[in-house]
């Protein structure tokens, strides 16, 4: 009964957002204030009304309903409660539910939040975000319907893909979701602001905190991502350049482009049409990402089995929307005012240099990702584009962006003065060549980037820092004043710096994985084996039921000069219902590198087949991530970001840039 | 400076930075793209040795070994089978749910023993879902049936 409510709920959802599409939009061309309110409320009676079919589709998991199919073919009574839960989204019908239900929760957000928005622009933008919601909820009852029956119910479910139970699978989908999702929102302005054919400070000023959010849960589910891979496929590997990554890798990149570029139109209300350009590039990426993960076109460690039918949908929402924001776009986009001029040496200028960098970046994944497709739709050959390309393209115009960072970080406004930022930066500087003569001294072979990866990273970071005290100590203030100065400015300056010092930290965690070693043995009962400074010696391994599973466990003490360090248990699950193992990397973090054991099944005379890596500043990968999400977090909180707010808090002149 | 000059230093700036972006591309290009081939193609066109190679198929049941430091195996398109050895890199990476008689795609350098160097492997993610490279491979052999493992 709940399911069938839930489809119905769906169904209603869908009657909403068409609502929600044509009302407003209908109201805002006559200016009829009343239609043009009809936007709140199908928001969120929409959200709400998608919300309950996620509730009720959540509820046939969590009661393990084997007649409804979708919790027949992904969930198993035995499985933990959280499992059964991750498990809705963790196929693709409940993916797409997600989907929508975020779509609509952005909706909502809108309609609660933005009271201070023009009436019109809010009205446009709902509708747009209505029609977005509208297609995909079609999409899912037409040819994804998760509540479908089973009749007779079966016992039993097929259970969960083993790969999936696990805690990453409840973290990653929604935050990547947010992100991917979030960009919808402002996709929607962008459109509005074109059908208006107007756009000021003020969009910009709207658009900032949703695009804060869109991002750094984007930044933060990537991140999570990509440490699930690294400690679930047992091999040490964080970043493997697949198809479906790539997908949400573009996104991240437009949208970080579209964060910076959005600043300039904020301050200096420049850079209009090129902000509008990018607000419709990151949501059409996160519509890409979307089909190429959903319509099995590529060949991924993230398909599902799949319908090619619901592909062509996808490719069809995918190319009416991408499409048709690009036609407003060009019909459109020259009527938008022309923005305010700037010195080519200014933090405008270099915000421009940086926006041309993440998105050429982003055309080299665009074209490692698709190329390949291409030319087995014209020419049959099958090819297949690997990590080398995408390290010599998007790694090295990546490093090239971060070490234009801290440049543009120091700039001024208007017209800066690039002698005496070099001076600010000369100390960064100094330390990040220091940095690159060491390593290169004191290593031999080795990946060609990673001493220049280092160095670049010390400089980001060390850029940061002297920023903040150039911001102090400016005019060779005294240590107090210097202080007072600085917890005088404004969070969104501190949310910037640890953003980017996060960059540095990120880029310092990806060199350091040039330097880490390996060990590829069998060990024996007793066997010492010596990786990195450690030595790791296996003292046994016992079997234990898990609910759902039974797994083999291995002991491994640690030790470094004869002092125990600690003891790693990794372990091989075995599942029965899907007759698959899974491996369970023993992890152990010390100070900020990780030493990473992996086994494969005991060996028939006991042995134990293990994989041993020493990974230093592996760690500094993801904080590094959540530093950078951190930061987005913290302008978000920035008073003056607030729209109603009094757009100036203080009047200082320190305060002033950000 | 004038509208006209600050367009003119912007699209300079995008052809500069584009222009990098393609010479990159084009260097990357030569060493890491791989040709896909079914075990029937390699056989039928062999391939030159040091050529980068992608090959799907069927683990051949029977014909996996595995030592302490590489695993060799054969894939099949049913007709055909070639020999894959995958140590090293690949070796430190071998799927969990690589098995035999299941898909695999694995990518390496064909060298001149006429077997694939493998330096990774990409077995089947859920029992329903087949690489596509593996299907187009079998059903070109005509041993695929519709419906038979991928829904």
């Amino acid at each position: 009964m709940i399911v069938e409510a839930g489809h119905f709920a769906l169904a209603l959802a869908l009657a909403l957002s068409l609502l929600q599409a044509g009302v407003p939009f209908w109201g805002a061309r006559t200016g009829d204030p009343t239609l043009m309110r009809v936007a709140d409320g199908t928001a969120l009676g929409q959200f709400f009304f998608v919300g309950l079919a996620f509730a009720a589709l959540a509820y046939a998991h969590l009661t393990s309903d084997f007649s409804v199919v979708n919790v027949e073919e992904n969930s198993h009574s035995a499985m933990p409660a959280i499992y059964k839960f991750s498990g809705v989204w963790g196929n693709h019908e409940g993916s797409m539910l997600l989907w929508s239900t975020i779509l609509a929760a952005f909706g909502a957000l809108v309609a609660t939040t933005g009271g201070a928005l023009p009436l019109r622009l809010r009205a446009d933008a709902l509708a747009v975000q209505g029609l977005i919601g509208a297609a995909f909820l079609a999409f899912i009852l037409a040819t994804s319907d998760p509540f479908a029956r089973l009749s007779p119910a079966p016992f039993e479910g097929r259970d969960l893909n083993p790969i999936l139970q696990d805690p990453g699978l409840a973290i990653h989908p929604p935050m990547l979701y947010i992100g991917y999702v979030g960009f919808s929102i402002v996709f929607s302005f962008a459109a509005a602001a074109l059908i208006e054919g107007r756009i000021d400070a003020a969009w910009a000023r709207f658009v900032r905190p949703y695009t804060l959010v869109a991002w750094s849960f984007l930044t933060l589910g990537i991140a999570m991502g990509s440490y699930w891979a690294y400690y679930t496929l047992g091999w040490g590997g964080f970043w493997f350049w697949d198809p479906v990554e790539n997908a949400s890798l573009m996104p991240w990149l437009a949208g970080t482009a579209f964060l910076h570029s959005v600043a300039v139109m904020e301050k200096r209300d420049a850079l209009k049409v090129w902000t509008i350009f990018l607000a419709v590039l990151a949501f059409s990426f996160s519509l890409l990402g979307t089909f190429l993960v959903r319509s099995g076109v590529l060949t991924s460690v993230h398909a599902f089995a799949n319908d090619p039918k619901r592909g062509l949908v996808i490719l069809g929402i995918l190319g009416a929307f991408v499409a048709g924001s690009l036609a407003l776009f060009a019909w459109r986009a020259p009527l938008l005012r022309q923005g305010g001029l700037f010195a080519p040496i200014s933090r405008e200028g270099a915000l421009v240099v940086n926006n041309l960098f993440l998105t050429t970046s982003c055309a080299t994944v665009l074209i490692g990702t698709l190329y390949p497709l291409a030319l087995e739709q014209f020419t049959g050959q099958k090819i297949s584009v690997g990590a080398p390309f995408f390290n010599a393209t998007c790694g090295v115009l990546l490093l090239a962006t971060g070490f234009l960072t801290p440049f543009g970080y120091s700039l001024a406004w208007k017209r800066g003065d690039l002698l005496g930022v070099a001076q600010r930066l000369a100390f960064a500087l100094a330390c990040g060549v220091a940095t690159l003569v060491a390593i290169l001294a004191a290593t031999r072979g080795g990946p060609v980037l990673a001493p220049i990866a280092a160095a670049i990273a010390v400089f980001v970071m060390l850029g940061a820092v002297s920023e903040v005290a150039a911001r102090g100590f400016r005019g060779r203030a005294k240590v107090g004043v210097a202080l007072h100065r600085l917890a005088g400015l404004p969070l969104s300056f501190w949310g910037g710096t640890l953003a980017h010092f996060g960059v540095g930290m990120l880029m310092l965690g990806l060199a350091a994985t040039g330097f880490g070693s390996e060990v590829i043995a069998t060990m024996k009962q007793g066997q010492t084996l010596t990786v990195g400074p450690y030595e790791i010696t296996y003292d046994g391994s016992r079997t234990q039921p898990g609910p759902n599973y039974q797994e083999v466990v291995a002991d491994l003490r640690v030790t470094q000069d004869g002092a125990r360090v600690t003891t790693l248990s990794p372990a091989r699950r075995n599942f029965g219902a899907r007759k698959m193992s899974t491996t369970q990397a023993g992890i152990a973090t010390l100070w900020l590198g990780q030493l990473y054991l992996s086994i494969n099944d005991l060996a028939p005379d006991g042995t134990l087949p293990v994989r041993l890596y020493w990974k230093p500043l592996v760690t500094l990968i993801w904080l590094g991530a959540v530093a950078m999400a951190l930061g987005g977090a913290l302008s978000l909180t920035d008073r003056r970001l607030r729209i109603g707010a009094p757009v100036r808090a203080r009047s200082s002149r320190e305060a002033a840039p950000a | 400076m004038t509208r006209k000059q600050f367009r003119l230093a912007f699209i300079g700036g995008a052809l500069a930075v584009g222009g990098l972006a393609v010479g990159l591309m084009l260097f990357a290009f030569r060493g890491s793209v791989a040709l896909f081939m079914s075990p029937s193609d390699i056989v039928q066109q062999s391939p030159a040795p040091g050529a980068r190679l992608r090959i799907g198929g069927l683990v051949v049941n029977g014909s996996s070994a595995k030592t302490a430091q590489s695993l060799t195996f054969a894939v099949t398109d049913g007709t055909h089978e070639v020999g894959v050895v995958c140590a090293g890199e690949c070796f430190a990476a071998v799927p969990d749910l690589f098995r035999e008689g299941q898909g695999v795609v694995a990518e390496g350098v064909y060298d001149s023993s006429h077997k694939l160097m493998a330096d990774s492997l990409l077995a089947k993610h859920d029992e329903r879902y087949m690489p596509r490279e593996v299907v187009d491979a079998l059903k070109k052999q005509g041993r695929w049936q519709e419906g038979q493992a991928a829904k």
